[in-house]
């Protein structure tokens, strides 16, 4: 290394010779791209740009030049260190992207694996397709209304016209409630149906009523593949000026499509029910089948037994003796009422097999209902 | 009722192609419910002829005595000679015409007959039995021994009417007059636009002073009593082929002659009869109420204590009949094949009986007849003089009698029942436009008599009893209108609400539950007493005071849930069986807390509406039922895997679920330690609810006492919650107010106290709070430690507190102020002290 010469010499300063610069700047590329490592390039740095390199020195003698001398070496050893700083940057980049993209390939993790750490929970298919029903009644403009599961014998069947003679008192496989003392004559059971919600609606409400009753109901069935003495119904009544059973089959055919896709429909067929008059059974068309089985034999349908309707449940025309014991004006309203079972409902739209699996309450069974239906 | 095809067509002129398939379509559009079409005699073919016996040699050295016999079938074995069979069944002799089925024929049951070797013989055919042939139940246990005057050859698969259709039809109880064959009939006949042969259009002669003497003492129990009688009834009298073959098909077993003919009437014109034995009579025939205590044998042989209530037939010797139900075995008709006992004059009882009376009769002594199910939905009261006749002259025909004169007819004065109606009120039900003239036409269809322009006055036919309101008359207009062809159009409700504040909570904590990992089950309200000493309830605990069943259906299980977990630990301990044994389970739902206050439920009139003393005193007869929720966990709460090492449920998860129903409810839930069944004495805690600034208890959590995880054989460590969701409800702090956000900087400070093991978190907590003053944002525990560092019996709280204010950044000695104000009101208060310190 050479220090500043004291003569004033110009052809003397050999640092600033136009080849010594070139080698100068060639050493430095050729250092950084020889360097492998940002660390290696860091060495480099410091040879080849600190204060103390080469092309440093050499940017120090030029002050030693003659004036004439000076622009035409400082132009020279400018551009070579441009070069270089430029060339460090280049690499510089180039080796930190090597790094990252290192890094990030060993970070990489199997993104397959499960993460089952607090499985899912569900809620109840059961729970889940009633509420459904109630966000097309509510939807519609109708209440939801509950009532109690012990109730009083009046409201279950006296309000609806099933006396204490009516056949259908008999037939109605009721668990009765014993009174405070143990006996058996309390004027209490455990509701049969959904119905006495009726009667409550329309004595809690001034008409126009419309409501749906979803709950639970009892019946002295044992439990086998398709009975459970613990069941499930939906109930819904109208009463209004001018209602009828036009209204009820639209309201009807409302209902099957909202559940079960476009195209659906009901069938009514005459029956008899204490508390509607006139009464009908209704029907929908096979979900399963879509009415395709009929008089098919090479595409039986299990659900339909190939008849291509399945039996829904009962409604009709609110018996005006029903309104009566409501205090309703049975010149002025009518209304319609219906009310179905939902495991039916369930078994046929899930295909369920087996009304067992809906109470014994498998978490196998629940889970992949998830939240909703 | 069941309706044979071949029946039914001798009342209506059906096109000879329709099956009882079609006809089955017809009467369900009609509102019938035929449940299901039976083919008789499907794939029977012949040859099935009458043979007479020739000669029967018995064979000796089997089993069971077996019959060798020869049989004359006439020309239809083609030879002409005897038919050679051997025969397993011994009822018949030498000359007996039996039924005979040659080889080559098939039997029902696809059974192909041909010759075959059998016991030492070779057997051309076979002697059949109704069984065989499919005929039902003939009230002989062997081969059918037919008249003597059947013809040998003749085609038995036509004598016998062995092929046909049988319509199956459930009758509902608004329709009793389908429960005949002229009900079914004129159905039938409206449903085709054919003509109805009435049956019960006969010619009958008028009451006498003659017949059998009848007194009714009580005319609203008994409105009408016909009495004929016939005499001269030849013992060895038997009911012909067709008789017995229709009452087969309909479902019943041929017995007698004069049984049989009342049977066949009855399910000809829907009138049940009884025929007494006119020698075994005493005096009058009577009807009253029984006297209480008055004792009958019925016809089945049961001896019966009758009620004052029951309606009885009697003669002087008292009750020979619980009228409308069953007749005493007194006066029973005697059939003693031709014997000197055999009854030879009967007297024909026809009557209309009360339906609730007999309905309550049928009730009280658990027996319900042919008879009581007519009368019960109501019998046609003019249709038993015709039924009288018609019995008469049935046992004129087929059992050589004689009918007397005399002709008891005793009714009471009932005019006939006439509503009024709009003529356009069937439109305005059914939301459809018939018409006057379709609506007059299709009621008198139905059998009534029309008068009236726009207010119509329809007097309905005496065999609808159902038919009594303006409602009753749209429905046979819309039904025979058929309900097909009803539009389709929606009402319109007035605006809603949606749910209820109660209904959206519900849904929530069934949504919150089951995003945090629990699997809703819902179970059986039934439980034993029992369950509570296995949980440790005390004696005096309310959760044992229950409702209970008068019939449940199982005896181990009379009693009504007072609370959810017996259920659901149920259901738990069934998971866990079936190999899932970690689990999280929820049910929301009713329990029954009776208040041991209730008095039997009133029955008020329901021809208006109750008043409102009248439904305060329903709804006192029932018992609380409150909305309860429940959670109970076992197993992993987190499972092990890839991440780390899982952990087991815990208390903490229980009172956890508790704090999410909380949260969910808006309500403040305040924890304390309980002791409590069935929790473990010291993982147990009380959930308190803010309401009104008071606490209310709603439930509790933890995990189970160990005694009862054994009890209910339960895996270890099982944890449970359970809260009034009703009560939780009603401590909902209302809309949220949404806070104030400050944007200026947060000021840390994290602070240990140490106290002693005993001094609940939560009052530590309320104390620094409290103590912190406004500048508080947040507090969080974040560690618990203690160990020998903390000393015995102490315990280390490590809390982080931020500071922060609404309008200014809090400088350092601000936010240390506030925690030293913090710190000092937890000394105070649980005697805390900083770590370290």
């Amino acid at each position: 290394m050479s220090a500043p010469n004291k003569s004033y010499d110009p052809v003397e300063v050999e640092a600033l010779k136009p080849e010594e610069i070139e080698r100068m700047r060639d050493e430095a590329l050729a250092a950084f791209a020889a360097a492998d490592s940002l660390d290696a390039l860091a060495h480099a740095k410091t040879a080849h740009t600190g204060g103390t390199s080469p092309l440093s020195l050499a940017n120090r003698e030029i002050g030693a030049l003659p004036p004439h001398a000076k622009a035409e070496a400082g132009k020279r050893v400018g551009q070579a260190r441009g070069a270089v700083s430029k060339a460090l940057a280049a690499r510089q980049a180039e080796l930190e992207a090597e790094r990252d993209a290192r890094v990030l390939v060993e970070e990489a993790v199997d993104v397959t694996l499960p993460y089952d750490r607090v499985p899912a929970g569900a809620r109840h298919p059961l729970t889940t397709l009633m509420e459904r029903i109630e966000d097309i009644f509510t939807a519609m403009g109708y209440e939801v209304a509950e009532g109690p599961q012990a109730e009083a014998e009046w409201f279950n069947f006296d309000a609806l016209n099933i006396g204490p003679d009516h056949p259908a008192r008999g037939e109605a496989d009721t668990f009765f409630v014993k009174d405070a003392r143990g006996g058996a004559d309390s004027g209490v059971v455990l509701r049969t149906h959904t119905s006495p919600v009726q009667a409550r609606s329309l004595l809690d409400r001034e008409p126009p009523v419309y409501v749906v009753c979803p709950g639970r109901v009892y019946r002295t069935d044992e439990l086998d593949a398709t009975h459970t003495p613990v069941f499930h119904q939906v109930e819904l009544l109208a009463v209004d000026e001018g209602l009828t059973m036009a209204d009820l089959k639209g309201t009807l055919d409302h209902m099957v499509q909202a559940l079960f896709g476009e195209g659906m429909k009901t069938r009514l067929r005459p029956n008899f029910f204490p508390f509607t008059e006139p009464s009908a059974e209704m029907d929908m068309v096979c979900y399963v089948c879509r009415g395709e089985s009929v008089g098919n034999p090479d595409r039986p349908c299990r659900t339909c037994s190939s008849e291509g309707w399945i039996e829904l449940g009962g409604c009709g025309m609110v018996n005006p003796k029903v309104l009566v014991a409501c205090g309703v004006d049975p010149e002025r309203y009518s209304g319609f009422a219906f009310g179905f079972g939902i495991e039916r409902m369930l078994m046929f739209r899930h295909n369920v097999e087996d009304m067992r699996d809906m109470v014994e309450g498998d978490v196998r069974f629940t889970r992949p209902f998830g939240m909703e239906i | 009722m069941r309706v044979p095809l071949s029946w039914l067509r001798e009342y209506v002129d059906l096109p000879e192609t329709e099956t009882g398939r079609d006809v089955q379509a017809r009467l369900i559009s009609a509102g019938l419910e035929v449940e299901t079409v039976e083919q008789l005699g499907t794939g029977l073919k012949g040859p099935l002829v009458v043979g007479r016996v020739l000669t029967i040699e018995e064979l000796e050295g089997f089993k069971k005595p077996i019959r060798f016999c020869t049989v004359d079938v006439g020309a239809a074995n083609g030879t002409g000679e005897p038919q050679e069979i051997v025969c397993g069944a011994r009822n018949f002799a030498v000359g007996d015409k039996v039924v005979v089925v040659l080889p080559g024929a098939v039997l029902p049951g696809d059974f192909a007959i041909s010759a075959r070797k059998t016991y030492g013989k070779t057997s051309h055919g076979m002697i059949c039995s109704g069984d065989e042939l499919g005929m039902g139940d003939d009230g002989t246990d062997g081969i059918i021994v037919l008249p003597p005057e059947t013809e040998v050859g003749t085609d038995a698969i036509e004598l016998l009417e062995l092929v046909d259709e049988v319509l199956d039809i459930a009758v509902t109880p608004d329709r009793g007059y389908c429960l005949s064959m002229r009900g079914v009939a004129r159905e039938t006949a409206t449903a085709y636009g054919l003509a109805l042969r009435d049956p019960a259009l006969l010619d009958v002669p008028a009451p006498n002073a003659y017949g059998h003497p009848v007194a009714v003492a009580d005319p609203v129990g008994c409105d009408r009593f016909t009495a004929r009688t016939v005499v001269g009834l030849e013992p060895e009298a038997r009911s012909p082929i067709w008789l017995k073959r229709r009452l087969q098909k309909a479902g019943m077993r041929p017995i007698s002659l004069a049984v049989d003919v009342t049977n066949y009437v009855m399910l000809e014109l829907g009138q049940p009869l009884h025929a007494y034995d006119r020698t075994l009579v005493q005096g009058p025939i009577g009807v009253r109420r029984a006297e209480q205590g008055e004792k009958l044998t019925t016809l089945d042989g049961t001896t019966r204590v009758l009620d004052a209530e029951d309606l009885v037939i009697t003669d002087d010797r008292g009750p020979i009949g619980l009228a409308g139900v069953m007749g005493g075995a007194d006066t029973e008709i005697a059939d003693h094949e031709g014997t000197a006992g055999a009854t030879t004059e009967v007297v024909i009882e026809a009557a209309h009986f009360d339906p609730v009376a007999v309905a309550r009769a049928a009730r009280r002594h658990r027996l319900s007849s042919e008879a009581s199910r007519r009368f019960e939905r109501g019998v046609d009261p003019e249709a038993a003089a015709a039924a009288a006749q018609r019995t008469v002259d049935l046992l004129v025909l087929l059992a050589g009698g004689t009918a007397e004169g005399g002709v008891t007819q005793i009714t009471a004065p009932t005019a006939p029942r006439t509503i009024t109606m709009p003529a356009d009120h069937p439109d305005r039900v059914a939301g459809l436009g018939y018409g006057r003239a379709t609506v007059v036409r299709r009621l008198q269809e139905v059998g009534c008599d029309v008068q009236g322009q726009d207010e119509l006055a329809v007097t309905v036919p005496s065999w609808r009893p159902d038919l009594a309101t303006p409602n009753d008359l749209a429905e046979e207009v819309i039904r025979l209108e058929g309900y097909e062809n009803l539009p389709s159009t929606l009402p319109t409700p007035p605006p809603g609400r949606g749910l209820t504040a109660r209904q959206r909570l519900h849904r929530r904590a069934g949504r919150a539950l089951a995003g945090a990992g629990y699997v809703e089950a819902p179970n059986y309200p039934f439980l034993g007493e029992e369950v509570f000493d296995r949980l440790g309830l005390e004696a005096d605990d309310a959760r044992r005071r229950v409702v209970t069943l008068v019939n449940p259906l199982s005896d181990e299980e009379p009693a009504l849930r007072t609370t959810l977990l017996p259920g659901l630990l149920g259901a738990l301990r069934r998971n866990d069986g079936r190999g899932s044994h970690d689990l999280a389970l929820f049910e929301t739902g009713l329990v029954f807390r009776p208040t041991g206050e209730e008095r039997r439920a009133p029955l008020p009139s329901v021809d208006r509406r109750p008043t409102a003393a009248e439904i305060a005193e329903l709804d006192a007869a029932l018992p609380q039922q409150p909305r309860r929720a429940a959670v109970v966990l076992a197993g992993a709460r987190e499972q092990d895997g890839w991440w780390g090492a899982g952990r087991p449920a815990d208390w903490a998860d229980a009172v956890e679920a508790g704090r999410l129903l909380a949260r969910e409810a808006g309500a403040e839930l305040v924890v304390r330690a309980d002791r409590h069944a069935p929790w473990h004495p010291g993982r147990c805690a009380a959930l308190y609810a803010v309401r009104g600034g008071e606490e209310v208890l709603v439930g509790h959590a933890g995990e189970l006492h160990p005694r009862v995880v054994k009890a209910l054989h339960l895996p270890e460590r099982t944890c449970a919650m359970e809260l009034d969701l009703d009560l939780l409800e009603s401590a909902s702090g209302g809309a949220v107010r949404a806070p104030g956000i400050s944007t200026f900087p947060v000021a840390t400070q994290d602070v240990a106290l140490v106290v002693a093991d005993e001094v609940p978190a939560a009052d530590v907590e309320a104390a620094l709070r409290e103590g912190a003053g406004p500048l508080l944002e947040s507090l969080r525990l974040f560690d618990v430690f203690t160990g020998e560092q903390i000393g015995e019996g102490r315990k280390s709280l490590a809390y982080a507190l931020r500071f922060r204010a609404a309008d200014r950044t809090l400088t350092v000695d601000e936010a240390s102020a506030a925690r030293d104000a913090a710190v000092a009101l937890a000394a105070e208060r649980t005697g805390a002290s900083l770590r370290g310190a």
